[in-house]
Order: structure tokens, then sequence, then C-alpha cells
């Protein structure tokens, strides 16, 4: 079963919710798919690390073999490739790896070679599965990351998928296999705006859904209002809570330091599992 | 001998146009006959690599020299690569500057700025 | 006209919040909402007017035309996102609008003509226009291509800024990706706003890693410092080792989340975070106009 953890805005709570919810969910696999600001490693702080390259196509040219007929200049929607002084330049950076150059050339003078954009680190924090995925800096887009990171998840327990904030495509691709989406909210009048936004990305995917309200305090809560009134189920609150906002920016996991935290997110794991399958069945009958 | 330089309109009237890349016009001038003929830049509306558009543009027209208030790191590439000299204009008055570069009172452009990525100047 | 950008790195440091009260402090009359991801801005900043909206028109997407199509399957077998799905059921090939990446290879490689690339709108772009001019945008769902349009909601906010204003302010987005990068280049500065916990500093030197790419001046302050201490230090001290000025630091306070529900800034309500957002701004503008460093408009990169 795979759990995307999802916000719109950023910072309302994903990593805290998504590596607590891991951590009490026994044998789980926790993924990070915001691989421009990584943080669920700082948690976990995971072991026996393995890393795997992620690498996107580039396209090389055999200066022997090109008569300069331009047709890959002329084609690449990207600008990607310049003729002058008789020879083919290629701008590797402007590259969006489509292939289609090296396609479309009929002199075969092009051919593709690995460019690295990030990397994926895979390793284990006790009993949880933990894979991360890091874009290099200066990188624009992260896509190829995360699709090699929802790729092989394992069959037998809970996956929670912590994905990147907004609405983006990087988002779409983090949740695009989900079973279900928790959406993370904090109660304030951005958060709301950007949880409306995330509302409708997980309807047009038609995934079941439902909410999780942080940092909540007394008084009237916008995001409580938002999910009333829009027909949102409401998983759990996290109450504002000075101490787990402390044990939370020393990099400590709230559900293994201290009982009271352990129970909380058990609970929140245990609303979720219920909704789940009951989402599941009501999704399969439409 | 042609002289490229990238403008805000299809008048000589309009001024340079700040950026090279992202120029609507290049004005590609015949110092020789006095006549010139506006191309549009195609690069003007590109997601990006502008400037690598905007300069094979510039060398495909015949030009062997850009007058520019500056240029981008690819762009200088592409033109440079193709051998032309890219001169750095003072003011924004087309004739004006086409008269200094005649005169030779203009200096070769040595600062070329990194690649704005993806998009267009200030 | 000089502009100050505004960035994080991690999502939720407060960069809206000091952006808003800079503007409020400054009665800035150019302002930018770089995040269109997201934007927020206009939340805390109260227009006036109605504004002058426009399309932005993000790259084109392919479309299939069934009538044309002969399930040869090149398409499928070569597009590099993974936009092409076809239905054994129906026997038909569709575009997944939201994967295409606008590359052509499926138009150009189709033997039936049955591809085209079409025009869509993929934001919509917002200018307001009164005392001062606020340029904002908002990226539709799914959208891929934010570098251009913040690029475009900046160009917007330069070419209606009126002559005389001095200093433009620019609220960014979170990450490290490309529409950050678009939105650092030609900036004058960069302030990060971060706060004390392990992920924000993390996050931090990896903006800090890319802003520096830019050669852009950049200074650090770091919001809810209170929250920790002791990271409050590290982040310091992090800075001082690295050269990078400390702008100041601004306190937790209850009082800003409830500025900003009811739609306003920190600086317009009596409030610790309102007081040291001052501070912060002074310490920011002496930064800015210390001399030495050359602007961006002159990266130079000496000719190889």
């Amino acid at each position: 079963m795979k759990i995307a953890i999802l916000s719109g805005k950023g910072g309302t709570g994903k990593t805290l919710v998504s590596v607590n919810l891991a951590a009490v969910s026994t044998g789980s696999s926790y993924i990070d798919c915001d691989v421009e600001e990584p943080n669920g490693h700082l948690f976990f702080k995971p072991r026996q690390i393995v890393s795997e390259n992620i690498a996107v196509k580039i396209p090389v040219v055999d200066d022997e073999r090109c008569n300069g007929c331009r047709i890959c200049v002329d084609f690449c929607r990207f600008n990607a490739l310049a003729y002058f002084n008789d020879k083919l330049r290629i701008f590797d950076d402007i590259c969006h790896s489509c292939g289609g150059c090296t396609l479309l050339c009929p002199e075969e003078a092009l051919t593709e070679i690995d460019k690295n954009i990030g990397v994926i680190q895979r390793g284990i924090s006790a009993d949880i599965k933990v894979a991360t995925g890091i874009l290099n800096t200066g990188e624009p887009a992260g896509i190829p990351i995360i699709e090699n990171l929802l790729q092989g998840l394992p069959e037998a327990g809970t996956v929670f998928i912590d994905c990147p904030p907004g609405s983006a495509c990087i988002v779409m691709e983090s949740i695009k296999d989900a079973d279900y989406c928790i959406m993370v909210a904090e109660p304030t009048l951005f958060g709301v705006h950007n949880l409306a936004m995330v509302h409708e990305l997980v309807k047009l995917f038609n995934k079941p859904h439902g909410a999780v309200l942080n940092k909540c305090l007394p008084g009237e809560n916008p995001a409580e209002v938002y999910c009333r009134e829009n027909g949102v189920t409401i998983l759990g609150r996290i109450p504002f809570d000075h101490e787990l906002s402390y044990v939370n920016s020393n990099g400590l996991i709230a559900a293994r330091e201290e009982a009271k935290y352990q129970e909380l997110f058990s609970s929140l794991l245990q609303k979720v599992l219920k909704e789940v399958p009951d989402a599941a069945a009501i999704d399969s009958q439409r | 001998m042609k002289v490229a330089i990238p403008t805000n309109e299809r008048a000589m009237d309009k001024g340079i146009c700040k950026s090279f890349g992202r120029a609507p016009y290049f004005l590609i001038h015949d110092t020789g006959t006095g006549e010139g003929e506006f191309i549009e830049n195609a690069a003007a509306s590109s997601q990006g690599g502008a400037g690598i558009k905007a300069g094979q543009t510039v060398v495909d027209s015949g030009a062997k020299v850009l007058l520019t208030p500056r240029c981008g790191e690819n762009a200088a590439e592409v033109i440079k690569g193709a051998d032309i000299k890219i001169y750095k204009t003072e003011g924004d008055s087309i004739p004006d500057n086409i008269e200094a570069y005649k005169g030779g009172k203009l200096s070769l452009l040595d600062e070329i700025h990194a690649g704005l990525h993806n998009n267009g100047g200030k | 006209m000089q502009q100050l950008l505004i960035l994080s790195g991690k999502g939720g440091t407060g960069k809206t919040t000091v952006a808003s009260a800079f503007i409020k402090i400054l009665q800035a009359r150019a302002l930018a909402d770089c995040d269109v991801d997201a934007p927020n801005l206009h939340l805390v900043i109260n227009q006036t007017v109605e504004p002058r909206r426009s399309d932005y028109m993000g790259m084109p997407k392919a479309r299939i035309d069934m009538e044309l199509c002969t399930s040869c399957d090149l398409c499928r077998e070569h597009c590099r996102f993974n936009a092409i799905l076809y239905d054994e059921n129906s026997d038909e090939y569709e575009v997944d609008y939201y994967a295409c990446e606008s590359c052509a290879v499926c138009e150009a490689i189709c033997p039936a003509g049955a591809i085209e690339l079409y025009p869509y709108v993929a934001g919509d772009m917002m200018l307001f226009v009164d005392e001062g001019v606020f340029s904002t945008a908002q990226l539709r769902m799914g959208s891929g291509t934010s570098g251009l349009l913040v690029t475009e909601v900046k160009n917007q906010m330069t070419a209606a800024a009126r002559e005389d204003v001095e200093l433009a302010i620019i609220d960014g987005s979170p990450g490290i990706g490309c529409p950050v990068i678009a939105s650092l280049s030609g900036v004058d500065m960069v302030l990060i706003v971060t706060e004390p916990s392990i992920s924000g500093f993390s996050d931090m030197e990896r903006i800090i890693k890319t802003a520096q790419q830019f050669q852009s001046r950049i200074a650090v302050c770091i919001n809810k410092y209170d929250t920790n201490p002791a990271n409050t230090e590290k982040i310091e001290a992090y800075c001082r080792d690295n050269k990078l000025p400390l702008a100041g630091r601004i306190p937790f306070d209850p009082l800003a989340v409830k500025a900003v529900n009811q739609g306003i800034s920190i600086a317009e309500i009596e409030c610790p975070s309102g007081t040291a957002v001052r501070e912060v701004l002074e310490q920011t503008l002496a930064i800015l106009e210390e001399p030495g460093r050359p602007g961006p408009d002159v990266n130079v990169v000496r000719i190889k």
C-alpha cells in the first residue's frame, strides 16, 4: 500500500508526518521524493547506504559523420543545438534529453551518453527502509529521480511517499501511483490557499484522500473550515507544540523519542489505514 | 559588410534592445550599401536556450559584426565561434551606434555574463 | 532599480511574512511574487484595483488525431516522458497532457501525420497598478514550465515600474530548481530566510550553493530563532565561517500567525516579530548598499 503525503504549501509538516508514520509502521518504507530539498534522511540517519547515480541522456556528435544538414538544429524545441564554423555544438545544460535529434539525424552522427543529475541513496533505519532522492544543485528538474525512486517498490508493508511542496508536475509524478493521499495543512491563510490547490490535484488524479491538520492553535482553524466546507475527511489534528517542534528541529523522530508522540502517530496511522480500504472500495464502485 | 543590432521594433528610431537573446528583432545593416533589413528573432519567445537560437540567427544572417549592450555566455560562444566580432553599444540610438562603429569609436564587448538560465533579462 | 529577492530553500520559514513586512515598511512600489506554483503574497498585500490579466502560454502540447492514427506505436515507443498512453480496449492513443514535455518527437516520428503540437494556457498572470506595481501569477496545476513564467512575472514588474522606483521586493519560492534559478537571475541581492531546524539548515546550505552559482550578493536571517537557540548559533557560526553576512534574527511570534490570518503583515501590528523584522530590513539594506561587489549585470566571465 502506497500512501503519499503532500501539502501545497511548504513547511506544513509533510516530513514530520511521513517520517513519524513510517517510524510507527513496522517494516514500512519511507521514500523521499522532495529531491530538491530532501529532509527525511536527516531524521532516519539510514545505514548500509547503497547509492545509485541517476542520469539523463544527452547527445554527442561524431564530427566526421556530420554533414551540416542542420535537421537537428531546426528540430530542437529547446534550442540546445547550434551549427557554426562547420561544426555542431551541443549545449548539455539546455538539453531536455528527448532523444529527438539523435533519432532524426540522417547520417547517424549523433549518439547518446549519460549525464548525472542526482543520486538515490537507499538504506535502513531500524526496521524501516529509507530511500532518498537528491538532485544536484544547478539542475533544473528532478523528475527522472522520482521516476526511479518509485520503481520496484516493495509489495509488502506500507510505503510512505514524502512529496515535494506545491502542485506542479514534480508533485504529480510523486503521487501518480499512490493508493491514498494525506494532505497536511497548517492553520493559516497561506496554508489554506495552497491546501485548496493540492486538493484540486488529488481530486484530478482520483486519489482517495484525507487531511491532517498540523500546528493546531486554539480558536478557529481556517484549514478545518476548508475541510468541513469541502467534505474532506479530517484524519487527525496535531496540536501546535513547542516540544514537538523542538524535538523535530533537532532532527529527532518524535515517535521514537517520547511515548506520547508514539501514541499520537500510532493512532493517526490506525485512522489512515482504516480510511484506505474504505476509500479503495468506494473507488472501485465508481 | 553586414552588422547586426538587436532592436525593440522594426524601426530605426525605437532604440536598441537591452537584451540580446530576447530582442524581438535584429537589424542587419549593410555598411557598404547603407541598406538594412529587420529580421524576427524567433528566440524572443523561447522557453529556454534563447541566446543560442538568437546567436544562430545572427550567424545565419551573414553578419560579421554584432553591436549589442550585453551578451550571455552561450550566445557569445555561438557568435564568436563563427568569427563574428562583438562591440558594446553606447546609449540606445541605432543610427548613432552604427556611425560610432564605422568611426571606430566602439570598444569590443569583453564582459560576458553568465547564462540567464531559461529566461530573459532584468 | 535594484532588486531584492527573498528565498529560503525550505518551505515555511517565513519568506512571504518577511517580504510583506519589508514591502509595508518601505512602502515599496515594485513587488513581485515569484512563487508561481503557490503564490501567497497577494493574500497580505491589499490591492485596491483590479489587475490587468494575461495568459501565460506554456510550451505547446502534443495531441493525437485518432482519425489519422494507424496504431503503429512509434510515438509511444519513442516518448521519453511516458506521455503517450494506449488503451488496449479501445485501441486508442492519448497524450498525457501533464507528462508531455513538448519535445515534438512524436510529431516528427508519426508516419501518418496524426500528431500536432498545439498551444495551451499554462498560467495566469496578473499586474496590479496603482501607487506602485505588483506582479504575480498562478501556474496552472501540473504545468512544468515555471522558469519562464517566473521571468515573465519579473519582467512584467520591471516594465511597469516607474522610473524613480529604487528598490523592488521579490518573494521567491521554496526549493532549488528551475523557478528558483529563474528568480535568481538579475537580482542585486538575495536574503535567505531560514529557521533553526536541522531541515532548515540542510536546505539553507543547498539554496546558498545554488545562489552562489549566480554570484549574487547573499545574506541570511534566522526566523523563529528562539525555538532552538543551539541551532541558531550553529547557523550563525556557519555563516561567519563562510563569509555570509547575517541580517539578523526574528523571534517565534504567535501574533505573526494572527496578522497573516487577518491578511496583514507583521509590520502593521505591535508585535515582537514586527520589531525584529524592521532591524532585519535595516541590516539587509546596509549589506545591499555596501560598495565593492560588482552588480549582477556584470557577472563577469572573462572571455575564454
